[in-house]
């Protein structure tokens, strides 16, 4: 079995997309990965892509709720992308509707939500004298 | 005994009671729209010989394994003239002109002094066969039933894209938990396959709105959100309105337009397409 | 497959094997999508409940038949310390432990039926069904 999900950082976002049919292990492990690399690169937002996982448990759901949480207070916006219909109705039924987490159909509209809120939140802040304002950053830190 | 008496004497006379069974099977009138010739002499040739095969284990209870060939053949036979028409009594008459060249049989055996017990229990055979065919029958309609209903719910959800990004389901009639589950599901299936960020529930053709079918909506629209789509509920009729506050359903932010029309005007702003007017 | 099959649950691990075997007999029953997938997450809450709390038991997986339609039929059972009042449990938010409490109420709304019996000191066994 996988023991870690990797973590890809791309500018000043970070993605990770879930292949595998979780453990519970692997889960809490990814969130605490997940937590440290947000810090370490400074990152201002965060892809989920589940649109592999065949389901999604009260467990799980409460990982995602928890990585929803603790980046927002690390300032980082979170997305979750592409659950699967049938994965969506069972979540209803068992009575988790993940509430404060943005979600989008695929990993394309969720990258232009996560550009589009971070862009909106520094034209909202102080001017950034040490981070690119105008143009798309490529660098990263 | 006379079960095994009764097998060697229809064995003996197979081929004529075949012919007086088909005899009396054309008196009783055969639908040849559905059926040709050669199909009703091949089904009472095969359900005969099965019949004679039971008998000829000498088993005169209908539960023993003996009979099971032959009433599997009896199913597979009353399905198959229930999906293709017949009616009830026509699948039974099958069996029960069975009874006739029967007993004219057993009548001309005179050197039998138990010919009472042989017809009585010629009697109570193809009865039993006559219900089983009857019961058969009705399963083979109830299936034809319940397929045709299926077929008739996906028929009747239809989900249209409007616009690119855009998807509506007009609901027209009456919904039960099973339409609106199914509604439910093509939904958001078309919501993947077309990447549409909005979907348009318009329920103006709906009459009446209850509890469970107010629930089903609002987990649509709760699934739909969970995947990244937003839900418009359009065409909410007052008396539907006054229904779901009476019910003390809660809409939460769910979004509703009194009209589809003013839902896709939402939808398009929402997407930020402006429609501009041929300038003359 | 066969007809029946015993899954240990001891590990965390194992309700990963769980839930794809209970997907394959599901699969094989011809479930539909969406009742495939509430039929697994039933069982991975049931059996994450019973590792948890029970301290591991097993799990039956059956294909069966229920009223004609072909059905799957799910055994969770552990040697735990049981439940003492199951009305309580059964609510929505009620938990003994860290969870959300929507183990076994949710678990129910995603099945056609379960039942579940449980006395204090004699371990839990949850019955689960869903068919066609």
């Amino acid at each position: 079995m996988v023991d870690r999900i990797p973590i890809l950082k791309m500018g000043k976002y970070l993605l990770l997309s879930i292949q595998v049919d979780m453990h519970d292990q692997l889960a809490l492990d990814l969130q605490e990965d997940l937590t440290e690399q947000i810090v370490r690169h400074r990152a201002k937002g965060v892809l989920i892509d589940i649109s592999s996982l065949e389901i999604v448990d009260s467990f799980i759901g409460r990982m995602l709720s928890h990585i929803a949480n603790v980046s927002r207070i690390l300032d980082a916006k979170v997305i979750v992308v592409g659950m699967q219909p049938a994965v969506a109705i069972t979540l209803v039924e068992l009575g988790l509707s993940l509430e404060g987490i943005a979600t989008a159909l695929n990993i394309e509209k969720g990258m232009r939500w996560l550009e589009n809120s971070v862009n909106e939140d520094e034209i909202a802040g102080e001017p950034e004298s040490d981070e690119d304002t105008d143009a798309p950053s490529e660098t990263g830190n | 005994m006379s079960v095994s008496q009764l097998a060697e004497l229809l064995k003996q006379n197979e081929e004529q009671i075949l012919d007086k069974w088909l005899s009396a099977q054309r008196a009783a009138g055969i639908r040849f729209d559905l059926i040709d010739e050669r199909n009703v002499q091949d089904n009472s040739r095969d359900l005969l010989k099965a019949v004679i095969m039971a008998l000829a284990q000498d088993a005169d209870d209908f539960d023993a394994p003996a009979w099971k060939p032959l009433k599997a053949q009896l199913e597979r036979l009353s399905r198959t003239q229930a999906r293709q028409g017949f009616s009830a009594s026509e699948t039974a008459t099958f069996v029960f002109s069975l009874k006739e060249p029967l007993f004219e049989l057993i009548q001309n055996q005179s050197q039998y002094d138990n010919r009472v017990d042989l017809v009585w229990l010629v009697n109570k055979l193809v009865d039993k066969l006559g219900l089983f065919s009857v019961e058969y029958y009705m399963a083979g309609r109830e299936a034809v039933i319940r397929e045709q209903q299926e077929s008739l719910l996906e028929l009747s959800t239809p989900v249209v894209q409007l616009w690119d990004g855009v998807l509506a389901v007009p609901l027209i009639g009456a919904l039960d938990s099973n339409r609106t589950q199914i509604v439910m599901e093509s939904l958001l299936q078309k919501i993947v396959e077309t990447e549409s960020d909005i979907a348009i529930i318009d329920i103006t053709g709906v009459p009446t709105v209850d509890t469970m079918v107010a629930q089903h909506l609002l987990k649509t629209i709760t699934a739909a959100k969970l995947m990244g789509a937003r839900c418009i509920i359009s065409g909410i009729r007052p008396q539907i309105a006054a229904t779901i506050v009476h019910l003390g359903v809660e809409l939460g932010d769910v979004v509703t337009k009194s009209s589809l029309a003013d839902a896709f005007k939402l939808s398009l702003k929402e997407l930020n397409v402006r429609l501009v007017g041929n300038a003359r | 497959m066969t007809k029946t099959q015993t899954l240990p649950l001891k590990q965390e691990t194992d309700i990963v094997i769980i839930r794809q075997r209970v997907r394959k007999a599901a699969e094989e029953a011809r479930l539909g999508l969406v009742s495939q997938t509430k039929i697994v997450t039933a069982a991975s809450e049931i059996a994450r409940n019973a590792l948890i709390y029970g301290g591991g038991g097993q799990c039956l997986i059956e294909l069966a038949n229920r009223d004609g339609r072909a059905a799957v039929r799910l055994v969770i059972a552990d040697q735990g310390p049981g439940i003492a009042d199951i009305e309580r449990a059964l609510v929505d938010g009620y938990t003994s432990g860290s969870g959300l409490g929507l183990g076994l109420s949710g678990s129910r709304r995603l099945v056609d039926e379960f039942d579940l019996k449980s006395q204090p000191g004699a371990g839990t066994t949850v019955e689960l069904w869903k068919w066609k």
